[in-house]
């Protein structure tokens, strides 16, 4: 596949140089010219108001998989001292959608060791199956065993896709296995829908700015997609539902790493997943200073406090508190947006939340266009009024 | 020890503006620098040399002008380092990034550690760590915070996790990926510049890492990026108007009754 021009329609507009996320499109004096970095991703197609550039070639695929029509949708059940991980919930409600649409079962692999009481709750949350691979090395996460036994389950079972959460296990486990399978793995996803031939449609914040791209890995099996925590909604339970539950044949384990110490250090401070409220502040603060106001703000409303990444590489704040694409996905009850623009980065992370505030000095932020009530203001007068506004109808 | 860092050259994300007509990202005018991360990665592969004596290799996969990054990690003390460079490579996925830089580690002699950073701040996959051990047939760890223990054939390490740390061993080689916890990089000295001024930068296409064709580049990456898209927004909100205080005010009687 590549991107091919017809010199005699191209008007030398330079709409292509402009649209190409990748900066690969250099507009010479006969037209466009494309350097090492183009990915063939068709924005410069679409952008071209003359129709002179046009993708031509189906994309050589190295020996295609013979493809599993009917391949299942698959889920890595992670769990944590016999307790699953919420995202494997929240996982097996987007699962369940995309396996009625591909009319295929939604099946869970589920690691561990004395696990039993788990696969009726993965039922109970969607699953028609639950494949269960059951040691005692498995009994806490490790990399090596891990990714041996799943690769071992999916050369067996063939899934279609495979979605594992985006924890810190997660996004260790998936690329390796990925790497292994050769198929490829889309990170932190923030959507999923299917084309017309069934494949996955894979949808993530791309290119360090407002857009977002769409993903797909036609020619290999399976799909391997990683999802954050708090992206999709936890599904209703559904007591008694029932399901399968199969025993994995588990390859020989070869371990390499030796886990010597786990060490669990204590969340200070309200959590920012589960808080109701969360404030949270950007660089339009101005100021490490002006950003105690928002923790000011937030310890008024028994709220959590959130940062934009932009504040937690400048040090004002640490990087627990950064909600984004590579901080938390809260989903609050309100969430209060202090001097932050609205990258689409920020904005994957919070963009559930039931009601946003934003206050911004820029009427055109794009925050506003996400916030439910909009405060054009700057955020060292706004919040101080509204700390005054908050202490005082509470003293009535 | 022989120690390889992977450095990857990204546009400068503090220099990220976006067009307020459009939404798209401004390019023009933003410069290219070392991923963060892989500051982290080098320096920690300087500071094993420099106590425990050995060499330093610094790989980087990307167009021509990645050769600056190099001449960076050159100028920081880098001993040896190697671009790899081609058109045969260009449009790679994690997969075949994967796989370009585990050949490109392969061709190397007596590698005890790959180190890199914990992700690409352009891209923000975290996969090519994962991936190159995956291809190497070695152990790997992620978010790898500080080193506690280093011989010829064991690493002890403090892992990040999402609750704590680990500590975990593995045999050498590994790969490890690292976080900014993990040192402090250092400043490159007057010395250090006019070396990386004055060298030559070897490049090496698919041929010199035997590179199968049909695994690298474009040809070789499983995912494609079928669109690109604006995202909606949809949501029409209430503006408050009025002096601070009216806002605070108004907001104030909205949030309240919730
Ligand atoms: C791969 C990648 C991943 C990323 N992941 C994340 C992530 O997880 N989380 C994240 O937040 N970002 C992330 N980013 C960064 C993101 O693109 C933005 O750069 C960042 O969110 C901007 O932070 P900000 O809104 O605080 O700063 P800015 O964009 O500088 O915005 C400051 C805002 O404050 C307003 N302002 C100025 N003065 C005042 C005042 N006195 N009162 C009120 N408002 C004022 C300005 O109008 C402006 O809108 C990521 C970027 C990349 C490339
Ligand atoms: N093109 C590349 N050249 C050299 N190293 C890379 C390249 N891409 C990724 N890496 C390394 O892999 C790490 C993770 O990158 P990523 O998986 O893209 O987030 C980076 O911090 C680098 O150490």
């Amino acid at each position: 596949m590549e991107i091919r021009l017809l010199a005699d329609k191209c008007t030398i507009c330079g709409a292509c140089e402009a649209a190409c996320p990748y900066d690969a499109v250099a507009m010479g004096a006969d037209g466009p010219e494309l350097s090492e970095e183009c990915t063939v991703c068709g924005a410069c197609v679409e952008a071209c108001p003359t129709e002179a550039i046009y993708i031509a070639g189906e994309k050589a695929s190295p020996q295609p998989e013979p493809r599993d029509a009917a391949g299942d949708v698959w889920v890595f059940a992670e769990q944590r001292e016999g307790q699953l991980l919420d995202v494997v919930l929240e996982l097996l409600g987007e699962g369940r959608r995309l396996a009625s649409e591909l009319g295929v079962s939604l099946a869970c692999l589920l690691l561990g060791d004395s696990v039993d009481h788990l696969p009726q709750e993965l039922i109970e949350f969607g699953a028609d199956l639950v494949y269960v691979g059951s040691a005692p090395e498995l009994k806490h996460y490790r990399d090596d065993l891990y990714a041996q036994v799943m690769e071992h389950a999916v050369r067996q079972h063939r899934p279609a896709i495979l979605l594992i959460g985006g924890t810190a296990n997660g996004r260790s486990l998936a690329p390796r296995v990925a790497a292994r399978l050769e198929t490829g793995l889309t990170a932190d996803c923030t959507g999923f829908a299917l084309d017309e031939d069934g494949n996955l449609l894979q949808t993530r914040p791309a290119f360090g700015g407002n857009l977002m791209a769409t993903i797909r890995c036609p020619h290999h099996r399976p799909q391997m997609a990683t999802v954050r925590p708090k992206v999709f909604p936890k599904p209703a339970r559904q007591p008694g539902r029932e399901g399968q539950v199969i025993a994995l044949e588990l390859p020989e384990l070869v371990p390499w790493q030796r886990i010597l110490e786990v060490v669990e250090e204590a969340d200070t401070g309200p959590n920012l997943a589960e808080a109701d409220i969360v404030v949270a502040g950007g660089r339009g603060l101005g100021s490490p200073e002006n950003f105690r106001l928002v923790e000011e703000l937030a310890s008024v409303l028994g709220a959590a406090v959130g940062a934009s990444r932009s504040v937690v590489d400048a040090g004002w704040v640490s990087y627990p508190h950064q909600v984004g694409q590579t901080g938390r996905t809260v989903a609050p009850k309100i969430y209060i947006a202090c001097g932050i623009s609205g990258a689409i980065q920020h904005i994957v992370g919070m963009q559930s939340s039931d009601v946003i505030v934003a206050i911004n000095s820029d009427p055109d932020a794009p925050i506003f266009s996400i916030a439910t009530y909009g405060i054009v203001g700057k955020a060292e007068e706004v919040i101080p009024a509204l700390i005054r506004e908050i202490k005082g109808s509470s003293s009535q | 020890m022989h120690i390889v860092a992977c450095i990857k050259q990204v546009p400068d994300p503090s220099q990220a503006r976006i067009d307020r007509e459009t939404g798209l990202v401004i390019r023009e005018g933003v410069d290219k620098i070392i991923n963060p991360y892989d500051l982290h990665a080098l320096e920690e592969a300087l500071r094993i040399k420099e106590t425990k004596g050995g060499k330093v290799t610094v790989l980087s996969m990307g167009p021509a002008s990645a050769e600056q990054v190099l001449r960076d990690a050159i100028a920081m003390g880098a001993d040896q380092v190697i671009l790899l460079s081609d058109r045969q490579f260009a449009g790679a996925d994690t997969l075949a990034t994967s796989y370009t830089l585990a050949r490109a580690v392969a061709r190397l002699e007596d590698v005890n550690l790959v180190i890199c950073g914990k992700q690409a701040v352009d891209g923000d996959t975290a996969q090519v760590g994962p991936g190159m051990a995956a291809k190497l047939d070695i152990p790997h760890i992620t978010q790898v915070r500080k080193l506690r223990e280093l011989t010829e054939d064991k690493l002890v390490a403090e892992k990040l996790t999402d609750r704590g740390y680990e500590v975990v061993e593995v045999p050498l080689p590994a790969v490890i990926t690292v976080v900014k916890e993990l040192n402090e990089p250092r400043i490159p000295g007057l010395r250090g510049m006019m070396r990386a001024k004055k060298a030559e930068i070897p490049v090496w296409g698919p041929e010199d890492i035997e590179a199968e064709a049909d695994r690298i580049g474009l040809k070789g990456s499983p995912t494609q990026v079928w669109r690109t898209f604006e995202p909606e927004r949809h949501r029409k909100g209430e503006m408050l108007e009025g002096t601070p205080s009216e806002q605070a005010a108004a907001l104030w009687q909205r949030l309240r009754s919730l």
